[in-house]
């Protein structure tokens, strides 16, 4: 029997060996040559993250803690859910981790806004051409499905250890749902509403941003959910290129065995999760129901 | 004909399908639709249409479902393009109009109320209806005090602050009819306006809009599936059967001449004491005849106990200055009631 039949036919182990090599190096030359200019681009964003991260670190507990309630009775008008966040966020002062969830909190926030600023106009554009999202979808299963590890290591070697690696790949894994669900929801818009526009004589814009965005933002805010969802899933990762916070703790809990403290930290990461989840799904249900019902 | 005011469609035909150009030829030699659709994949959506409105007048569309109808009626503002044909509007080359242009003429002159009401449901009443106001450009303060004349005007006083879906479907497509009135355009298009509503408020949603139209005079293109609101309403009546037109006329020559079995099949079921008018029935004029006399304009279920009671049972046909122009006998009238007409003479 023929050889090829007998064993899977490789690549021989020297070509291989050169192919991976060759991109290693390609890549290496790439971040060698780019990098500080890359790097020096994201600068500003470091510096919003450093302020933001100061502002929550250096605020009095109480007021950060009113903020929040703040916000949370804005969006939901409820009076029960606003205490319920109030004793989360007491609980964890209380159990010492206010310093490390104020520092999630802020990289949370920046990676949020920055995932909404890149992920809805995507969104709209894939909304408005088949064929952007012809491209789009299976660049975004890749994104959601690509081991986290994995893209990484092309961040580290472009930026080292830190805060920018950090949240670069915190957004690369959390924009995909708002991408997704902003192009849903504007395409879910009912066709006969967006006639009645065309009808009046509205324009792109005017159709746009006066009925199909107001009319999709129930879905943009699930979309917003879910990757404010999957950036304080990446929390733990994070840490490990450098980012501190919650997930710190849990990565030492870890190597040393510590159950409690990872307890302690993994549990303030899940009343963050609920905070934030309860905030944005009340806001998105109260423009819903403002609308459902449709007799 | 092309200079003349009103609305001017010509030679106007749609197919719907990957490549309509390759199959016109076939379309122009009058393949039937079905034949379209199976052998060559594209649906035939309007053919030859050839319809001129003249201003100031309700035009009613008629047909069953998918007969293009509602096709025909998207072609006058261009929310469809046609394969082939012309649109005018008062003298006015729509087809040739750049996308500025057209937004200007939908902003102005023509506007729309849809079949399931198509209201902008994060919107409240008072901006539904200022909706067209706000693509014009014009001022909010003036918006509200525009919208809000004609919300009162439909009967919504009161509602300005709700959201549609707080209305029922009778107010929902009074809101609908507002936000069409509101921008002051001559040519309102209705899109099976009331068929999704009930028949009483139909009935009264007809009614409305007769008695803005006494005072507007727009031109209204009308499409509806139901004969009798088709008669009721239209000055006009175009039917239309597989994307053609198959007769236009005013209501007496759809019920009195039918162009074809098609038209005769659908006006059975017609009560035509209540639609055919003793004008278009009655002989011509007799000497001897005097009194009681019957108006011109008289349906004939109104002009029966007249003439019954006349001596020898007819009657003068007189118009609306009081001259006699014809006569009208009992048989005659029970004749065109029944529906067996003598043939009719020649005015």
């Amino acid at each position: 029997m023929a050889d090829w039949l007998q064993s899977f036919p490789t690549l021989d182990e020297g070509a291989l060996r050169a192919l991976k090599k060759s991109i290693d190096a390609g890549y290496r030359a790439f971040s060698r040559n780019y990098g500080d200019a890359i790097e020096s681009f994201f600068d500003p964003l470091l510096y919003v993250l450093i302020w933001f991260e100061r502002l929550l670190l250096g605020a009095p507990w109480w007021l950060v803690m009113g903020a929040v309630a703040g916000l949370c009775y804005a969006s939901s008008r409820g009076v029960r859910l606003t205490v319920a966040v109030a004793v989360a966020f007491f609980v964890i002062g209380y159990l010492g981790m206010w310093d490390d969830t104020m520092r999630t909190l802020a990289i949370i926030f920046v990676a949020t806004v920055l995932a909404i600023a890149i992920g809805i106009p995507l969104g709209i554009a894939m909304s408005r051409s088949n064929h952007v999202q012809a491209f789009m979808l299976p660049i975004l299963d890749v994104m959601q499905t690509m081991p986290i590890f994995v893209y990484l290591i092309p961040v580290v070697m472009l930026f080292g250890l830190g805060k920018i690696p950090g949240l670069i790949a915190v957004v690369i894994y959390a924009v995909p749902p708002v991408i997704r669900l902003t192009n849903l929801g504007i395409r879910l818009v009912d066709r006969e509403v967006l006639e009645a526009a065309d009808a009046f004589g509205a324009g792109a814009r005017q159709k746009l941003f006066g009925v199909q965005l107001p009319l999709a933002l129930p879905n943009i805010m699930a979309g917003v959910n879910q990757t404010i969802m999957m950036a304080l899933s990446m929390v733990v990762i994070a840490s490990m290129i450098g980012v501190k916070g919650l997930g710190q703790p849990v990565l030492q809990a870890v190597t040393n065995q510590y159950f409690a403290l990872g307890l302690f930290n993994g549990a303030a990461v899940v009343g963050l999760a609920i905070v934030f989840d309860r905030i944005t799904q009340s806001y998105g249900r109260r423009i819903q129901a403002e609308r459902e019902a449709r007799s | 004909m092309t200079g003349a005011d009103g609305i001017h469609i010509g030679g106007l035909y749609k197919v719907f399908g990957g490549g309509p150009a390759s199959v016109m030829p076939l379309v122009r030699d009058g393949v039937t639709k079905q034949e379209l659709l199976e052998n060559h994949g594209h649906v035939l959506g309007l053919r030859d249409i050839n319809l001129s409105i003249a201003p100031r007048s309700i035009q009613v569309v008629m047909g069953l479902s998918g007969c293009g109808k509602s096709t025909l009626v998207r072609h006058i503002n261009r929310l469809i393009d046609p394969t082939e044909g012309e649109v005018w509007i008062d003298g006015e080359d729509v087809l040739a109009l750049d996308r500025a242009a057209l937004r200007h003429l939908r902003r102005h002159r023509i506007s729309m109320v849809f079949q399931r009401f198509a209201l902008f449901p994060h919107r409240t009443v008072m901006d539904n209806v200022g909706y067209g106001l706000a693509m014009q450009g014009v001022s909010r303060a003036d918006r509200a005090e525009r919208a809000g004349r004609w919300i009162e005007r439909v009967g919504l006083a009161g509602y300005e602050d709700s959201y549609a879906h707080h209305l029922s479907g009778g107010m929902q497509q009074r809101v609908g009819l507002a936000r069409a009135l509101a921008t002051d355009a001559e040519i309102m298009l209705m899109d099976e306006a009331f068929s999704a509503l009930d028949p009483l408020i139909r009935s009264d949603m007809r009614t409305l809009l007769l008695e803005l139209q006494k005072e507007l005079h727009k031109t209204i293109v009308f499409v509806t599936h139901d004969l009798e609101e088709a008669i009721e309403i239209g000055d006009r009546i175009a039917i239309l059967r597989d994307g053609g037109i198959v007769q236009n006329g005013d209501s007496q020559d759809i019920v009195l001449r039918p162009a074809d079995d098609y038209i005769a099949e659908f006006i059975q079921g017609i009560n035509r004491g209540r639609v055919v008018r003793v004008g278009s029935i009655m002989g011509p004029v007799e000497s001897g005849l005097d009194g009681p006399d019957c108006s011109l304009d008289a349906y004939l279920e109104d002009a029966l106990p007249v003439v019954a009671r006349a001596p020898g049972n007819e009657a003068r046909v007189v118009d609306a200055d009081g001259a006699p122009v014809g006569a009208i006998s009992l048989d005659r009238l029970i004749g065109a009631v029944s529906g067996n007409d003598p043939p009719r003479e020649a005015r």
